[in-house]
């Protein structure tokens, strides 16, 4: 457009210059301004919430940290190698009327004998008392109290670590799992890994020769190595046998009765509906109980069932249920012109799930289907119920042994720990991977 | 209802696209129903190999459904479709053999997100064709070419605009190396100066002698490109002609409205 024609000037355009945001909206105190005191209520809450952390977290963390005790292999380790003496006190008493008078008191007084090193920390604190005579109350006093901090006693959980991880898995033999759990577990850190090379096939390896060397390296039996009887696996080994197994089973026969339940097949959808419903309306305890009671009134008579055999096969079916759901939920949100464009080409019902559909179902699917596995890892707890030795259970029979009596909380909160790490490693990834999947395509 | 009128500023010559004695397609008294709902009423149409076919009406009047019923992404129930003289029943056979000589571009393009464009067009080619993948590979990116975005090969579909996502489907199909191609307003989900660029590589098409049925409102492109324009309305073909004698000289009432609602624009 050229100004000339009209014989007018046209004001010349200057953008605006780029200005930076409110300094009140950016950096820290943009930060504190706008998720902690954006307003009285919010700002309340924040005070509440900073306070009650203050009053939870230091002492979980002196307790559980800085008086903890680390070395040592007995119960003794943790006993405070310390004398409590009593001292006479005098000390005022105040009387109902307010007058005061003079009593006698104890207080309690720790002494460390000389030459040692104490590994106990104690307060001094003021406990108030009343003095009573003939049944009414006398006066009131004030006593000084030294009290012993108590840490946890970690050298439980050393001594008994080796079976809370194999449970009673012979010693000599506990290379095997650890090799087997540790090789998993690096596949596993490669297979997730962006960019690797040939990460299908390693996900292939995964999923069917390795159970299977798994499963020998476990059991025994061959190559030299003695048979070890699965009523002796356990521990965090056994929780993660059965997770892992339930999760590689659960996936394929998941997309499977998933794919049954839309099939035009009626007698097929039939069939996968009725498995789908039946085993996601029943409890896992119930599917437990029938994997071990029911289960074998199928089988001919005399036929010797293995007890984790048993249980594996019904937790699978149990998880494979919801993962059916899951997965028709991804098949639904594709949408229908994928499935119209795969057939136009010719492509036929299998190859269009395996290159089409199922490829961009499973991406939609991922984080609901890690939340799921997270629920499965937990759930494997209740294995102990037919008589597995899990993490938990393990944990359990330690506590309750005569020698670390009084002891649970310390055995608890490791259990807590290990689940806690296990489980917020896989909400980390499935977080990390939804991110991606709303950025990437 | 919007009928664009789109420019093309390129010289269609139609007396290169030679119209053989062959069928292609041979529709005789076809009905077809959505539960109770008659869609389709006694469908006659016959098109000959090398034709190009336009086919317009009101939305809902049955044209989407006419033409997925030549590849089977509907079934119809009663009459008969041969394509290629294959019919189209039952038989999945059948359904294959027909899918691999039709090529269809829909409205949305549906292209597969999680491949890559050169992927896209291999995908059919190498399990359907069971083609290697470097002569599939090579196939495509001429069909790429074909259509003018070779150098998107490595992309993913999102990162394309609609008009070259569109000639990636165009691309995809052609890989099939089909001898139909039906498209389903295949402009009408693009902007305007998208449209143009999809509509060249469908004249080029033609040109290159391949028998279209086209479902459009494009109306410059029907009096160019097609051979035969017909009109559908509540499932019925009304009327079919040469363009010229179809805009100019619309035989029924109904034709008349409808062109008369579309070319007021
Ligand atoms: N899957 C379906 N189920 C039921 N009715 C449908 C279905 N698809 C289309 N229809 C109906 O069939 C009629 C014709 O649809 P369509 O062929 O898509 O029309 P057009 O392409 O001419 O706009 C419309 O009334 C539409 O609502
Ligand atoms: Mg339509």
């Amino acid at each position: 457009m050229s100004t000339q024609d009209y014989g007018v000037t046209e004001p010349v355009f200057t953008p605006k210059p780029d200005l930076p945001p409110p300094a009140s909206t950016v950096g820290v105190i943009g930060w504190v301004r706008n998720n902690l005191v954006p307003d009285w209520f919010n700002g309340a809450m924040t005070v509440v919430a900073l306070l009650a952390l203050y009053m939870v977290i230091p002492p979980i963390v002196n307790w559980a940290l800085f008086d903890a005790h680390f070395v040592g292999d007995s119960r003794k380790a943790c006993k405070p190698n310390v004398q409590i003496v009593r001292d006479k006190v005098a000390t005022k008493g105040i009387m109902p009327d307010g007058t005061t008078l003079d009593v006698e008191t104890t207080a309690d007084r720790i002494v460390v004998p000389e030459g040692v090193i104490p590994n106990v920390r104690w307060e001094r604190k003021m406990v108030e008392g009343v003095v009573r005579a003939k049944g009414r109350e006398y006066a009131k006093v004030v006593v000084e109290k030294d009290v012993i901090i108590e840490g946890a006693c970690w050298v439980f959980v050393g001594v008994r670590f080796d079976q809370f991880i194999y449970g009673f898995y012979p010693k000599e033999e506990r290379w095997r799992p650890t090799v087997v759990i540790g090789i998993g577990l690096l596949l596993i850190i490669y297979m997730l890994t962006d960019g690797m090379p040939h990460r299908g096939r390693v996900a292939m390896f995964l999923l069917i020769p390795f159970p299977v060397i798994a499963f020998f390296m476990f059991s025994g039996g061959v190559l030299g190595m003695p048979h070890v009887d699965n009523a002796k696996w356990g521990g965090l080994v056994l929780t993660i046998i059965i997770s892992s197994v339930a999760i590689t089973g659960a996936l394929p026969l998941g997309v499977a009765l998933a794919l049954g339940r839309r099939s035009q097949m009626p007698i097929i959808r039939w069939f996968c509906v009725l498995v789908i419903e039946f085993f996601r309306s029943v409890p896992m305890i119930t599917i437990l109980f029938m994997a071990l009671v029911v289960l074998p009134l199928f089988l001919p008579p005399g036929t010797t069932f293995d007890q984790l055999l048993r249980v594996l096969i019904g937790v699978t079916i149990f998880i494979a249920a919801y993962t059916a759901e899951v997965v028709r939920g991804g098949l639904q949100a594709l949408p229908k012109g994928q499935y119209e464009a795969a057939d136009a080409l010719g492509l036929g019902y299998w190859k269009m799930m395996r290159l089409i559909i199922l490829p961009q179902a499973l991406r939609i699917m991922i984080p609901a289907i890690v939340s799921l596995f997270i629920g499965i890892f937990k759930d494997t707890t209740l294995v102990q119920i037919v008589g597995l030795n899990d993490l938990l259970t393990m944990v359990q029979l330690a506590v309750t042994d005569a020698q670390w009596i009084g002891l649970s909380k310390e055995g608890y909160f490791f259990c807590g720990f290990v689940f806690f790490v296990f489980c917020f490693s896989m909400s980390r990834y499935s977080m990390y991977l939804e991110r991606k999947l709303h950025t990437g395509h | 209802m919007s009928a664009t009128d789109t420019d093309i500023d390129v010289d269609v010559d139609q007396s290169r696209m030679k119209i053989s004695d062959e069928i292609a397609i041979q529709i005789t008294g076809m009905h077809k129903w959505y539960g109770s709902f008659h869609v389709l009423k006694d469908i006659n149409l016959t098109v000959n190999q090398g034709e190009r076919i336009v086919v317009c009406g009101p939305s809902g009047s049955g044209k989407s459904t006419l033409i997925r019923c030549i590849n089977r992404l509907e079934e119809h129930q009663q009459g008969q479709i041969l394509v290629d003289n294959v019919e189209l029943t039952n038989d999945l056979k059948n359904i294959d053999t027909v899918r691999r000589e039709v090529g269809m571009v829909f409205q949305h393009f549906n292209l597969f997100p999680h491949l890559t464009v050169l992927e896209n067009c291999t995908l059919a080619p190498i399990w359907v064709r069971k083609m290697p993948k470097a002569e599939a590979e090579e196939i495509g990116m001429r069909f790429l070419e074909t259509v003018r975005i070779p150098e998107q090969a490595d992309k993913f579909p999102g990162q394309l605009s609609g008009g070259q996502q569109q000639r990636v489907a165009i691309a995809r199909s052609l890989c099939m190396n089909p001898r139909i191609m039906l498209f389903d307003e295949p402009t009408s989900a693009l902007d305007p100066e998208m449209i143009k660029e999809v509509l060249e590589v469908m004249i080029h098409l033609a040109e290159e002698g391949m028998t279209m049925i086209c479902v459009t409102h494009e109306m410059g492109f029907a009096r160019k490109v097609a051979n035969r324009v017909i009109f559908m309305d509540a499932g019925e073909i009304v009327e079919q002609n040469e363009p010229e004698e179809f805009f100019n000289n619309p035989k029924s009432d109904r034709t008349q409205l409808f062109l008369s609602q579309i070319l007021s624009h």
